[in-house]
C-alpha cells in the first residue's frame, strides 16, 4: 500500500501565558491509500490538535513548533515529489482541502448551521470548492444523500428536523463532496447510541470500499477502533505510545497504557473479564518532564523510565514481532511499535496496570 | 443459569400493566383526535403482564415502586407523543437497576418522573409506601432530599459562576439543616468521591476541574442531599472511556457504602453487565426486556436486545463484520438493516416495524411481557423464534 498522507515528526504547541502547551510532540504517523487507522487518546491528548495540525487547519495561540507534513495524493503530485503540506502556499491550500483532504467534524450537531437547509449546506460546500453549475451541483447535494442512505427528500430539511444519526450522515455526504482521498473523522459517532453508531460505521467502511479514501479515525473509544480500524495508533500526552495492527494491539499490548485501555472498557461478549481501569489523571502539557508522560500512573515505573527518549522501536523481548514484518529488522507501517523499552508484551499482558 | 438468585423474597411483588389493561388501541400520533392525556392513551397490551421478580430484591429492602407509568406528551393539533408506556419496575436499597435503551425510548422521562420533574399522565411512583404528591410543598421537598438525580453532562450541569464549593454548601444548608460546621460537611462530602485533597477543590471553578472531577462534584451535590435513591441520568457517557470505570466503580462504591437504590441509565448496556443486579430494556417508551444483567445480555430473548447487543463494538471480534461492510446479526436472527432512522411503531410491538421476524400479528397487537423465567420477562409475540438461544442457554 502506498503512503498518501506522511506525519514526520509534528510538534504543535499552544502558546499561553502561563508557558507554551506541547500538545503534539515529535508524532511520526503514515496513511496509507485505503486504509483506516485508528487514531485514539483521551481528552486532550491532543488526538485531534495532530490532525488539525496535519491539514493546517489550526488557528494561533496554536503554532506548529516542527516537522513536515506530506500529501501524496494522485491528483495533485502525479507521480511527482509530494505535496508539502507546512509550506504550501494558501491557493495551493485551498486545492487541497476537501477536495483531497476532507474532515467530518466531532459533533454534528454543532457543525451544521442550523439555520440552512440541509440541501444550502451541502452546494456550499460542492459550490466552495468544485466549479459547477446549479443545477448539477443541485443533481449532486440529492446523490451525496443517496449515497449515505438519506431519502433525498431531506434535502430541504433543516438540522433540528434530523435525528443525530441523520445529521452525522450529511456531514460525512459532505466530506465526500469532492471524491476525497483521505477522509478525518473526528469523533464521528460519538454522541449516538450504539445501534445508530454501528450503521454509521457499516456504512463508512462500504463508502471507504466503494470510493476507496483512506481514513484517519480520531475516537477515544479503544474498543471501536480494534474492530473498525486495519491500523491503531494510541496517543498520550501529545505522543504517540504504540503503533501496531489491530489485532497486535488487541493480543500483544506492548505499553502499558494501552493495556490500561484494554483493561478499562466491559466487554459484553465473552466470560467477563476484571476491569481495572486507569489510575490518576493525565499530566499537564506545560510540564516537560524527562521522559514517558505516564510515569504517574504506571505500575511498572523504574528510575530508568525518565531517561526514555520516547522513540517507537520495536517491543523489546520480541525477536519477530508485528503481523506483515517477516524480517525483524525491516520497520513498515504495518510494524508493531512502542515507545516504552522498559515493559515487554508479556508482562503488560501478565500484569496488568494495577490500582 | 441464574433462576437461583431469583429465590429472592418478592417484595412488593410488582404488577406491571394489569392497571391499565383493557385500553383503545391509539391512534397513530399524527391523528391522535380521540386521545384523552390519561390512561386510555395507552396502546393496549394483550394479555396478562407477567410479575416479575426481580434479582434485585436479594440486596435490600425495597426503596421506590413506579407503578403503570404512563406520560404522554402533547405536541399541539392533537397530536400526542406517547413517550412513557406502562413502565413498573422497583428499586431496592443498595441495588443497581439499569434502565438500556437508545435515545427517545423514553429512559431519561421515567428517571424525570421518578425525580418529581415530570408527572406521570397516570401511574404512581411510590416511597416508603406512600404516592409522592408534589403538590404538597413539605412532603415535596422531603421527597426531593430522599430522591437525586445526576445529570448526563457535567460540562452543563454546574454554574459556570459558581465555585465547588458553593455547589455545595448550598444542598447541605438546605437538606442536613442539623449540620452546624457545613465546611466540614463539604469537605467530607468531597472525600466521599474522592476528590482530595477537598481544600484544593472548595475554591475550583467548573471551567478549572476536567470532565471526570466535574461529575465527582455533581455525584457529591448529589449525596449532599442524603438520599436513599441516586438517579443516574446517563452518568458516564459524556466521558472518556478510560475515566468511565473510575467513575462506575465510585457510584458502585457509594451505593454500597450509603446502601444507595441506584437507577442507571445508559445506552451501553455493556457497562449495565458489569454494573448491574437487573437491567430493564426500554424501547419505544415500554420495557421491552428485564432480567438479572448477566442473563440478559448473554442470553438476550426479545429482538431488539439481541440487536442491541450485536451493536456494541466487540474487541475480540477481529475479523468483525464490519469491515467486511456488512450489517448486524443477532443471535436470534434479528437484523439491524439500515433501519435507524425508522422510529418505533406506533401500533402494535413498537419494534415490529423494524423486527425481522415480525408477523402480522406484531403489527397489531402490542404484546405485555412474558414470564421466561421467575426473574426475566420480554414483550414479544415470537418469543418462541426469537428466543430459542435463552431456552438453551439458561438450562
Amino acid at each position: 500500500m502506498a503512503p498518501i498522507l506522511e506525519i514526520d515528526d509534528l510538534s504543535v504547541a499552544y502558546r499561553s501565558a502561563g508557558g507554551d502547551v506541547h500538545a503534539v510532540e515529535h508524532v511520526n504517523l503514515t496513511l496509507n491509500a485505503g486504509e483506516v487507522v485508528g487514531l485514539c487518546g483521551e481528552s486532550g491528548s491532543g488526538k485531534s490538535t495532530l490532525a488539525y495540525g496535519a491539514t493546517r487547519l489550526l488557528r494561533p495561540p496554536a503554532l506548529i513548533t516542527g516537522g513536515s507534513v506530506r500529501y501524496r495524493g494522485r491528483r495533485i503530485t502525479q507521480g511527482g515529489d509530494p505535496a508539502d503540506v507546512l509550506t504550501m502556499s494558501n491557493r495551493e491550500l485551498a486545492r487541497i482541502r476537501w477536495r483531497e483532504v476532507a474532515i467530518v467534524f466531532q459533533s454534528a450537531m454543532n457543525a451544521l448551521n442550523p439555520v440552512l437547509r440541509v440541501q444550502d449546506q451541502i452546494l456550499d460546500a460542492i459550490t466552495a470548492h468544485l466549479k459547477m453549475p446549479k443545477h448539477e451541483a443541485r443533481e449532486k447535494a440529492a446523490t451525496l444523500l443517496d449515497l449515505v442512505g438519506i431519502p433525498r427528500d431531506r434535502l430541504r430539511a433543516y438540522p433540528h428536523e434530523l435525528s443525530g444519526g441523520m445529521r452525522q450522515r450529511v456531514m460525512i455526504a459532505m466530506a465526500l463532496a469532492a471524491d476525497p482521498e483521505v477522509v478525518i473523522m473526528d469523533e464521528p459517532t460519538t454522541a449516538l447510541d450504539v445501534v445508530v453508531q454501528r450503521d454509521i460505521l457499516a456504512q463508512i467502511v462500504e463508502l471507504k470500499e466503494t470510493l476507496g479514501f483512506a481514513v484517519l479515525f480520531i475516537t477515544h473509544d479503544l474498543s471501536l477502533l480494534l474492530e473498525l480500524a486495519d491500523r491503531i495508533a494510541v496517543m498520550y500526552a501529545g505522543r504517540l505510545l504504540e503503533t501496531g495492527t489491530a489485532s497486535a494491539i488487541m493480543r500483544e499490548p506492548a505499553h502499558p497504557y494501552t493495556r490500561g485501555l484494554l483493561n478499562s472498557f466491559p466487554s459484553l461478549h465473552g466470560p467477563r473479564r476484571e476491569l481495572v481501569g486507569i489510575p490518576g489523571t493525565p499530566p499537564d502539557l506545560r510540564d516537560t518532564l524527562p521522559g514517558c508522560p505516564f510515569i504517574p500512573r504506571c505500575s511498572f515505573t523504574v528510575p530508568a523510565c525518565s531517561e526514555v527518549d520516547m522513540s517507537l522501536a520495536r517491543p523489546t523481548g520480541t525477536g519477530t514481532n508485528g503481523e506483515g514484518s517477516d524480517r525483524p529488522g525491516l520497520i513498515t507501517t504495518d510494524s508493531h511499535l512502542t515507545a516504552c523499552p522498559i515493559v515487554t508484551p508479556e508482562e503488560a499482558s501478565k500484569e496488568g496496570v494495577l490500582s | 443459569m441464574t433462576e437461583p438468585i431469583g429465590n429472592a423474597p418478592a417484595v412488593g411483588g410488582l404488577a406491571p400493566g394489569a392497571a391499565a389493561g383493557g385500553l383503545v388501541p391509539s391512534e397513530p400520533a399524527v391523528t391522535g383526535q380521540s386521545a384523552a392525556p390519561a390512561v386510555n392513551a395507552s396502546a393496549e397490551q394483550v394479555g396478562e403482564a407477567a410479575v416479575v421478580e426481580s434479582v434485585a430484591a436479594s440486596r435490600g429492602p425495597l426503596a421506590m415502586e413506579a407503578v403503570g407509568l404512563n406520560k404522554v406528551f402533547k405536541l399541539g393539533r392533537g397530536a400526542v407523543l406517547q413517550a412513557v408506556r406502562d413502565v413498573s419496575f422497583n428499586l431496592y436499597q443498595g441495588a443497581v437497576i439499569a434502565l438500556v435503551g437508545e435515545s427517545g425510548s423514553g429512559k431519561s422521562t421515567v428517571a424525570k418522573i421518578l425525580a418529581g420533574q415530570e408527572r406521570p399522565t397516570s401511574g404512581q411512583v411510590i416511597v416508603d409506601g406512600k404516592p409522592i404528591d408534589v403538590s404538597n410543598s413539605r412532603s415535596f421537598r422531603r421527597y426531593k432530599s430522599q430522591v437525586q438525580y445526576v445529570f448526563q453532562d457535567p460540562f452543563s450541569s454546574l454554574n459556570p459562576v459558581h465555585t465547588v464549593g458553593y455547589d455545595l454548601t448550598r444542598p447541605v444548608r438546605l437538606h442536613q439543616s442539623g449540620v452546624k460546621d457545613v465546611p466540614a460537611a463539604v469537605t467530607a462530602l468531597l472525600e466521599q468521591v474522592r476528590l482530595t485533597p477537598a481544600a484544593q477543590f472548595v475554591v475550583k471553578y467548573p471551567h478549572e476541574l476536567s470532565g471526570g472531577q466535574r461529575q465527582r462534584v455533581s455525584f457529591a451535590r448529589a449525596l449532599a442531599a442524603q438520599p436513599t435513591v441516586l438517579l443516574a441520568d446517563e452518568p458516564v457517557s459524556m466521558l472518556d472511556v478510560s475515566i468511565r470505570l473510575e467513575m462506575l466503580n465510585l457510584l458502585d462504591d457509594l451505593r454500597t457504602r450509603l446502601s444507595l437504590a441506584l437507577l442507571y441509565i445508559t445506552h451501553d448496556i455493556a457497562s449495565a453487565r458489569y454494573f448491574a443486579d437487573e437491567v430493564l430494556v426500554m424501547y419505544g417508551g415500554q420495557i421491552v426486556e428485564r432480567g438479572p444483567a448477566e442473563d440478559v445480555t448473554q442470553h438476550p430473548a426479545h429482538p431488539y436486545t439481541q440487536l442491541l447487543i450485536a451493536s456494541a463494538p466487540d474487541p475480540d471480534n477481529l475479523g468483525s463484520s464490519l469491515r467486511a461492510g456488512n450489517v448486524v446479526v443477532g443471535p436470534g436472527g434479528a437484523i439491524a438493516g439500515k433501519a435507524g432512522n425508522v422510529g418505533p411503531a406506533q401500533v402494535g410491538c413498537p419494534f415490529s416495524n423494524r423486527c425481522p421476524i415480525a408477523d402480522d400479528k406484531c403489527r397489531r397487537e402490542n404484546p405485555a411481557l412474558q414470564l421466561l423465567t421467575p426473574v426475566r420477562a420480554a414483550a414479544c409475540w415470537r418469543l418462541d423464534v426469537a428466543a430459542s438461544p435463552v431456552a438453551s442457554g439458561s438450562n
